[in-house]
């Protein structure tokens, strides 16, 4: 596992069409940097694409924290999705395929679920809305050195 | 046997001091007679030299985790410096066809001829004192034991590990059959890990041939289950995003019964029941026909 | 991956959907050339897009189809890395679109780890038309093949 100047945690903003970019660039790269194979990448960066513009367009705009896992077996990388919008007042239909309330496909939420590994969601009316994310670079643990 | 048991706790500490100081004194003595240890002497063949060489740094790690007082803690810093080495001794007799229980067995037996030792070094080997040393001993060898159970257990999951991904990969070819043809015949149970790597070769394999059918048999997979199904049913849906027409092919009568029976719905998923009748089908789509050759036209060959 | 895709082939044709804004992505130029081949528009997509860039380019589209009335419409996503469900929904409504104009749609060139996320993620854009690349699409519109791709 390289140690790189991404290895502490990155916070981006989320406010507008061009910064869903960068938060899908600064992902991939990330990913990429902790060894992520190329459909993991794409899971993820697709992943946060969709949960960015869900803050962008229902929670009013906020930020990403992009983590990078270096502990465990295999690296992985967490992305927290934090706005300070309305908050989702009925979560289980929020998760629900083809629910939408903001025009587009209903896929956001419960299709980037089946794109990542963990995926929590924390929620309060009025207060806002906090998605956090994780996936593993690999699901079986790679080889320990030395052996 | 008098064993002051009720003093054990306050005594522990000076008598794994002790039995540290007496393992560093006597290393070259207990390396000596371990080379001899079946343990030792099996793995380390080409000369008794290794086997020396090995029971020192054994020894010496003993020793540093009895100096740490923490006589039954496998997690002790003081085994990190042997774990390889105990790693590989194991794996070792592992490959000679010797089980987890025959090598807790030899180690066990690494016990005996340093209990002797130490005992040499009491006058009284009955004296409360010389029990002590010789309890934190036992306890330390315990240790010993399970830190060597443990590293053949975790080698073990990572073999396992290694070749099961290994195995992925083996067990799925993706094979040309025609012009535009590609086909992957699957053997052996389906798992969401084995599926990504079928979804993902497949996939991969129609970019590289220019497929434009992709053949799944399913022939050699005992069971379809409702997960089985829709991990067919996605790679489906992703050939036919890339641009080929996917066909699942070999589905025996009783796994066609089983997918009614669980009502799962296939119905998107063009099928057919031998590969030999999807590759037919995928010909007559290109406009291929295939037929016997005339005797005549044979004959004149 | 997502690096600057450049201006893409010179000369294809007046670009629709202009250069991005400015922002993190400023100075990276993003166009999407649309190339007229006879009864065809070639739309190639590439590297990052903008949702207001894709919706721009939606109703240019359409446009194009109504006022040249071509037939068939090939867009080419085999330089884009990834299509998420607002991209998804856009590549469907432009083809629905032309399908109303009377034009076929074939997307051409998904790159696998594109069709593995689209289908994990429940978009199996069931409606379209898809080809391997560029000229195997060129080759089913112009064949008038009906069902290519389709279920």
């Amino acid at each position: 596992m390289r140690a790189s100047r991404h290895a502490a945690p990155a916070s981006l903003p989320i406010g507008s069409d061009a910064d869903l970019a960068w938060v899908r660039q600064q992902v991939r790269q990330a990913a990429a940097e902790l060894g992520f194979g190329l459909v993991q990448q794409t899971k993820l960066v697709t992943a946060a694409s969709e949960l960015a513009r869900n803050t962008l367009v229902h929670g009013g705009g906020g930020h990403v924290e992009i983590t990078p896992l270096n502990t465990g077996p295999s690296p992985g990388l967490r992305l927290a999705f934090v706005d300070a919008g309305p908050g989702i007042r009925d979560l289980d239909q929020a998760m629900t395929d083809g629910y939408t309330s903001g025009g587009g496909l209903g896929l956001g939420m419960s299709g980037s679920k089946r794109l990542v590994h963990e995926f929590e969601v924390d929620s309060r009316p009025g207060e806002g809305t906090t998605v956090t994310v994780t996936a593993w670079a690999t699901v079986v643990p790679p080889a320990r050195p030395g052996s | 046997m008098h064993v002051s048991v009720s003093d054990e706790n306050a005594e522990r500490e000076p008598a794994a001091q002790q039995v540290s100081a007496f393992l560093e004194r006597r290393r070259e003595q207990i390396a000596q007679r371990w080379a001899d240890a079946s343990l030792f002497r099996t793995v380390f063949t080409v000369s008794r030299d290794e086997a020396v060489e090995a029971g020192r740094s054994v020894a010496a790690a003993l020793a540093a985790v009895a100096a740490t007082g923490r006589l039954d803690d496998i997690r002790d810093p003081g085994f990190a410096a042997v774990r390889d080495q105990l790693g590989r001794m194991a794996a070792s007799r592992g490959r000679m066809g010797i089980g987890a229980d025959g090598l807790a067995d030899e180690v066990a037996a690494l016990r005996e001829p340093v209990t002797e030792l130490l005992r040499a070094e009491f006058p009284d080997p009955y004296a409360p004192e010389a029990q002590e040393c010789l309890l934190a001993l036992t306890v330390l060898m315990g240790t010993l034991r399970l830190v060597v159970l443990e590293t053949t257990v975790s080698a073990g999951e990572e073999v396992i590990a290694r070749q099961r991904e290994q195995l992925n990969e083996v067990a799925t070819p993706v094979i040309k059959l025609w012009e535009s043809t590609v086909a992957v015949p699957l053997i052996g149970t389906l798992d969401s890990a084995r599926s990504q790597v079928v979804m993902e070769s497949l996939l991969d394999a129609i970019v590289a041939e220019r497929a434009r059918f992709a053949i799944l048999d399913i022939t050699g997979v005992p069971t379809v289950d409702s997960l089985v199904a829709q991990h067919l049913m996605k790679t489906v849906a992703a050939a036919r995003l890339m641009g080929a027409e996917c066909i699942v092919s070999g589905i025996r009568p009783a796994i066609a019964q089983t997918i009614v029976h669980l009502g799962i719905d296939l119905g998107t998923v063009l099928t057919r029941s031998s590969l030999e009748d999807a590759l037919a089908y995928a010909l007559s789509r290109q406009g291929v026909e295939i037929a016997p050759v005339r005797a005549a036209d044979a004959g004149a060959r | 991956m997502t690096g600057p895709s450049g201006n893409g082939p010179a000369g294809f044709g007046p670009p629709i959907a202009g250069p991005s804004g400015a922002g993190p992505m400023g100075g990276h130029g993003f166009t999407v050339p649309v190339l007229r081949l006879g009864d065809i528009l070639l739309v190639t997509l590439q590297g990052e897009l903008h949702d207001g860039m894709a919706e721009q380019l939606q109703q240019d589209i359409t446009e194009r189809i109504a006022h040249t009335r071509v037939t068939g419409v090939v867009i080419d996503i085999s330089g884009v890395d990834i299509v998420d469900s607002f991209l998804g929904r856009v590549l469907a409504e432009i083809a629905a679109g032309a399908g109303l104009l009377a034009a076929r749609t074939v997307l051409a060139g998904m790159r696998p780890a594109v069709a593995i996320t689209l289908v994990e993620l429940g978009l199996t854009l069931a409606g379209l038309r898809t080809a391997l690349d560029v000229e195997r699409a060129m080759e089913m519109l112009t064949a008038g093949e009906q069902d290519g791709g389709s279920p």
